[in-house]
């Protein structure tokens, strides 16, 4: 009889806690994105009519300029998650094993502030250091490199800058977090066997970093992929990054069944990376997701 | 009549795979210092925990203070009990960890922390009410841990090895301040730890716990020189080990022959007959030792055996020589005396020993309840 | 590599070189948006023209729209307060159960539960933005046409950017509070409870007094998130427009330096929080 009424209010109990994550995960996660699927395969026929069809990815494949913004998307995203791991490592192995005690605290500190700062804040200075009228165009005039200021603003090279920005904090992190847990001992020990820089880093220290370093490429390539702001503001206003088309579609012309579409085609493009960074180092979902 | 402030009936628990405690029944006494002692995994631990109410019983009951427990959650039950890693809530400071258990009576705050201030008088930590809890040192802890239960004036404190995690020195101390508190309080004590010495030193009456049953519950001084059980002989206290056949009966001593063919003396225990196996167990500080038979200046006769010396294990008081019997090549383990004779005993030097047989004792092989 | 071994000079040289070039680079943009929060040009750009705070305090009368009479700007701030205040009571409270459901129960599917929690950190912030001003919208369109009720909550506004925000900051104030929750020395709750306190008890003094740093912190991190949020808010925003969808705009059309004078707040409470914990942070760490 006591039994009975501790286990009733124990599944009592276990459904209270379990209402809220269900409302969340179903509400806000699954059924919006099932609705969104629905959503893409969606065909409009005639006035207030539809169909299920695949017109709209029909139309991103023919329509040359969604799928050459779409490829323009991923491989700046892919270059620049390489250039945020290169310029990361260095910090996080400075932090992590060349500096001690406070020393190492401060640093970190250092490096983690600006990311407390919005997105908007950075990317306004970035505009304002970049623009024709700007800080560095106007150092490079008064330096003699440039005759006249030049515009850096709308380039590649430009987009890349504030996006490997953006990026530094979600790489620096969870290296930070591999590299301090690797033991300085078995540096020692490589080198005691005969190791140089080069093999104990290509031997023992990236393959025990190896959980951060994929954590930290996975969510930087997510992030940059999906970023709207920078890519925009520093990018320019002729719509070259995959997540303003979905913008477009979505809002200004008021498509949603092919902004859908595009959202889907993202969120493809999205996991296919997560999946394939998992398999090429070996991890699992959840181990990497809880370093970061 | 003795009255007792924990009595189990016929407890019992199993696991999926054992049983941990085997209707176990047995009583303790107000006011006493009951220890169990047993090696890990014997289920002393998950018998505490039903004490205390932190697991239900398969079956049996559990009464306290005369009051049966069936039914009784653990924070209603009228025990406390000191935690193996002592459970110090981390944030709260030494007087709020006393006051908790009040704290959860109602007992107003003002009144609350003048018996916490007490209570740590009492244990010998005056003054450090507001200490946080990562500020003292262990054996402080310690006494923290205690003062909280015993603030609350249990009917019974369940200890759970609590000095385990201490190291030497400082539970040689805690043992003797142990002993001390509860003499001072009078609350009953049980006590758990795989610790003989523990079990020893503290306790009025100590229970061996085996494998989900008392091996015996006796005091001390019992089941050091009487020990009921082969279990017992081995678990407390060091003892030689002696394997063999019995050879010859004679009244109380029986003879066994060990396989390599020793033949030695020893008090029987329980019923033997010629041929049986059985195991002898003799004490290192009952057999004596000499350089020549004159040395061991022997009150009454008795059998003199022959070795050599293999190593001495120096330590003090406790020091010992472990020898090889001559013939059968066994090993036995020699107290050496207090006086310091024979420390200068050499490996391989030839050495006589002996005992008397009716302080080594003999259990025929399988009868463990014998 | 490491101090202990032999590191050649010119390798200690680029490193130090390294670490401050990259701090330069780390804190160049912030630097600049505060200096030009000062200068004495109705646009934030070279030359120096002069030290003011126009653009803090100036009004019409100036000429100059500074920070503190610029109402559409207070006005966005005090809109995304509100949205991060839901936001954070929100994620914290759904985090906090969350954290209970995966470490203090078991049932069947939790493994699949706990991997679906972490889904809503890999999904681009803009898809989570469409997918729930999609869906929402058809629940409203289904509302409207079975029950004629014009569940306005649920078209692009605040409430959907409230819901759009929480729908991936409860997966990280989950991790946060977990992460805390699985340290939890659960004989702890056994004393308390062998000490005489009952479970609600148990909860109240020693359960979420442990919890409350993790609390406070991921608090924290709930509210400077949804504030700083931009990916999801634009797709969701009503006519009410938060204050990162505010700068945004500005920034396209090009602003006068109101909006350095608004960064620089922002740097500062960002800056004030991110240090407050990170003591917290290093406070707790002594203690346990």
């Amino acid at each position: 009889m006591a039994k009975a009424t501790a286990s009733a209010s124990q599944r009592l109990i276990l459904w209270l806690l379990l209402a809220p994550a269900l409302l969340w995960l179903f509400g806000l996660i699954l059924l919006p994105h099932l609705d969104l699927a629905l959503l893409s395969l969606r065909e409009r026929t005639g006035p207030g009519e539809y169909a299920f069809g695949l017109a709209q990815y029909r139309t991103f494949f023919t329509e040359p300029l969604y799928w050459d913004v779409f490829v323009r998307t991923a491989t700046i995203s892919l270059i620049a998650t390489a250039l945020t791991l290169l310029l990361a490592f260095p910090i996080a192995w400075t932090i992590a094993k060349l500096t001690r005690g406070r020393l190492s605290t401060l640093l970190f500190a250092v490096c983690l502030i600006p990311f407390w700062v919005s997105e908007t804040v950075r990317t306004l200075g970035w505009m304002i250091l970049l623009r024709e009228t700007g800080v560095i165009p106007g150092l490079l005039v008064t330096l003699g490199i440039t005759e006249v200021p030049i515009e850096m603003l709308y380039r590649d090279p430009t987009i890349l800058v504030g996006l490997v920005y953006t990026s530094l904090l979600f790489m620096v992190v969870p290296l930070y977090g591999s590299l301090e847990s690797l033991d300085d001992s078995l540096i020692e020990a490589a080198y005691d066997l005969g190791g140089n820089g080069w093999t104990v880093l290509r031997t023992v220290v990236i393959p025990h970093a190896s959980p951060g370093i994929t954590a930290g490429c996975i969510v930087v390539f997510m992030l940059t992929l999906g970023n709207y702001l920078t890519a925009s503001l520093l990018g320019g206003k002729n719509s070259l990054w995959f997540t303003e088309q979905i913008y477009t579609q979505f809002i200004t012309r008021f498509n949603w069944e092919q902004g859908a579409a595009f959202g889907f085609l993202l969120l493809l493009l999205s996991s296919v990376m997560v999946w394939t960074g998992l398999r090429l180092s070996g991890q699992r979902f959840s181990d990497v997701m809880s370093r970061t | 009549m003795t009255t007792f402030d924990l009595e189990a009936k016929a407890l019992s628990k199993r696991f999926a795979t054992h049983t941990a405690v085997d209707a176990l029944s047995f009583g303790v006494e107000r006011g006493s210092f009951f220890s169990i002692l047993g090696p890990s995994g014997c289920g002393k631990t998950t018998l505490l925990r039903m004490v205390a109410g932190f697991i239900e019983p398969d079956g049996g009951d559990v009464e306290i203070g005369g009051r049966s427990m069936c039914g009784v959650p653990p924070n209603r039950r009228p025990v406390n009990m000191v935690f193996q890693q002592l459970a110090l809530f981390p944030m709260m400071s030494v007087g709020e960890n006393v006051a908790y258990g009040l704290a959860r009576r109602g007992v107003a705050r003002a009144d609350r922390e003048r018996k916490a201030a007490e209570m740590l008088d009492r244990v010998g930590l005056p003054g450090l009410a507001a200490k946080r809890v990562d500020q003292l040192s262990g054996g402080q802890r310690q006494r923290v841990a205690i003062a909280r239960s015993l603030v609350l004036k249990p009917t019974l404190l369940l200890l759970d090895e609590p000095l385990g995690a201490l190291d030497l020195k400082l539970r040689e101390r805690m043992k003797i301040e142990l002993k001390q508190l509860q003499a001072a309080f009078g609350t009953t004590f049980v006590y758990i730890t795989h610790d003989q010495s523990e079990a020893l030193v503290l306790s009025d009456r100590v229970a061996v716990m085996n494998s989900g049953r008392f091996e015996q519950v006796g005091t001390p001084q019992e089941l050091y020189y009487s020990p009921a059980t082969p279990f017992v002989a081995g678990f407390v206290g060091a003892n030689n080990r002696i394997d063999g056949q019995v050879s010859a009966i004679d009244g109380d001593l029986v003879e066994i022959r060990s396989a390599a063919g020793w033949t030695v003396k020893a008090r029987r225990h329980g019923t033997l007959k010629p041929g049986d196996a059985a195991t002898i167990f003799v004490r290192p500080e009952v057999a004596v030792l000499g350089r020549s038979t004159a040395d061991l200046a022997l009150a009454e006769p008795a059998a003199v055996h022959q070795g050599t010396v293999e190593s001495l294990l120096f330590d003090g008081a406790n020091s010992a020589v472990l020898l090889r019997e001559q013939a059968s090549r066994c090993e036995f383990r020699v107290a050496l005396p207090q006086t310091g004779r024979y420390a200068d005993l050499k490996v391989n030097e030839p050495v006589f020993f002996s005992f008397a047989a009716d302080r080594a004792v003999c259990f025929g092989v399988g009868s463990s309840h014998g | 590599m490491i101090p202990s071994l032999p590191r050649p000079l010119w390798l200690r040289a680029a490193t130090i070189f390294f670490v401050l070039g990259f701090l330069v680079l780390l804190f160049m943009p912030l630097v600049t948006v505060a200096v030009f929060a000062f200068n004495d040009a109705p646009y934030p750009a070279p030359p120096w023209q002069g030290f003011t705070l126009d653009w803090f305090t100036g009004n019409e009368a100036h000429g100059r729209t500074g920070l503190f009479s610029d109402e559409e700007l207070l006005g966005s701030i005090l809109i995304s307060m509100l949205v991060a205040t839901w936001v954070t009571v929100l994620s914290v409270t759904i985090g906090t159960t969350n954290a209970f459901l995966m470490e203090r129960m078991s049932f069947r599917g939790q493994g699949v539960l706990a991997l679906l929690m972490l889904v809503p950190l890999v999904i681009p912030g803009v898809i989570l933005g469409i997918s729930i001003l999609a869906f929402a919208s058809r629940v409203a369109d289904l509302l409207g046409n079975l029950m004629g009720w014009e569940a306005e909550f649920l078209r692009p506004g605040l409430p959907l950017v409230v819901l759009g925000q929480v729908s991936y900051i409860i997966a990280i104030s989950t991790l946060t509070i977990s992460a805390r929750l699985k340290r939890f020395d659960r004989t702890l709750e056994e004393a308390a409870c062998n000490l005489g306190a009952s479970r609600l008890a148990v909860l109240g003094t020693i359960v979420l007094p442990y919890l409350r740093p993790a609390l406070i912190g991921s608090a924290a991190i709930a509210f400077l998130m949804s504030f700083e949020n931009f990916n999801t808010t634009l797709m969701l925003v009503g006519a009410d427009s938060p204050l990162t969808v505010m700068m945004y705009g500005r920034m396209r059309d090009g602003a006068t330096p109101v909006l350095n004078a608004v960064s620089v707040f922002l740097m500062v409470a960002s800056a004030a929080i991110a240090l407050a914990l990170m003591r917290g942070d290093r406070r707790d760490a002594q203690r346990s």
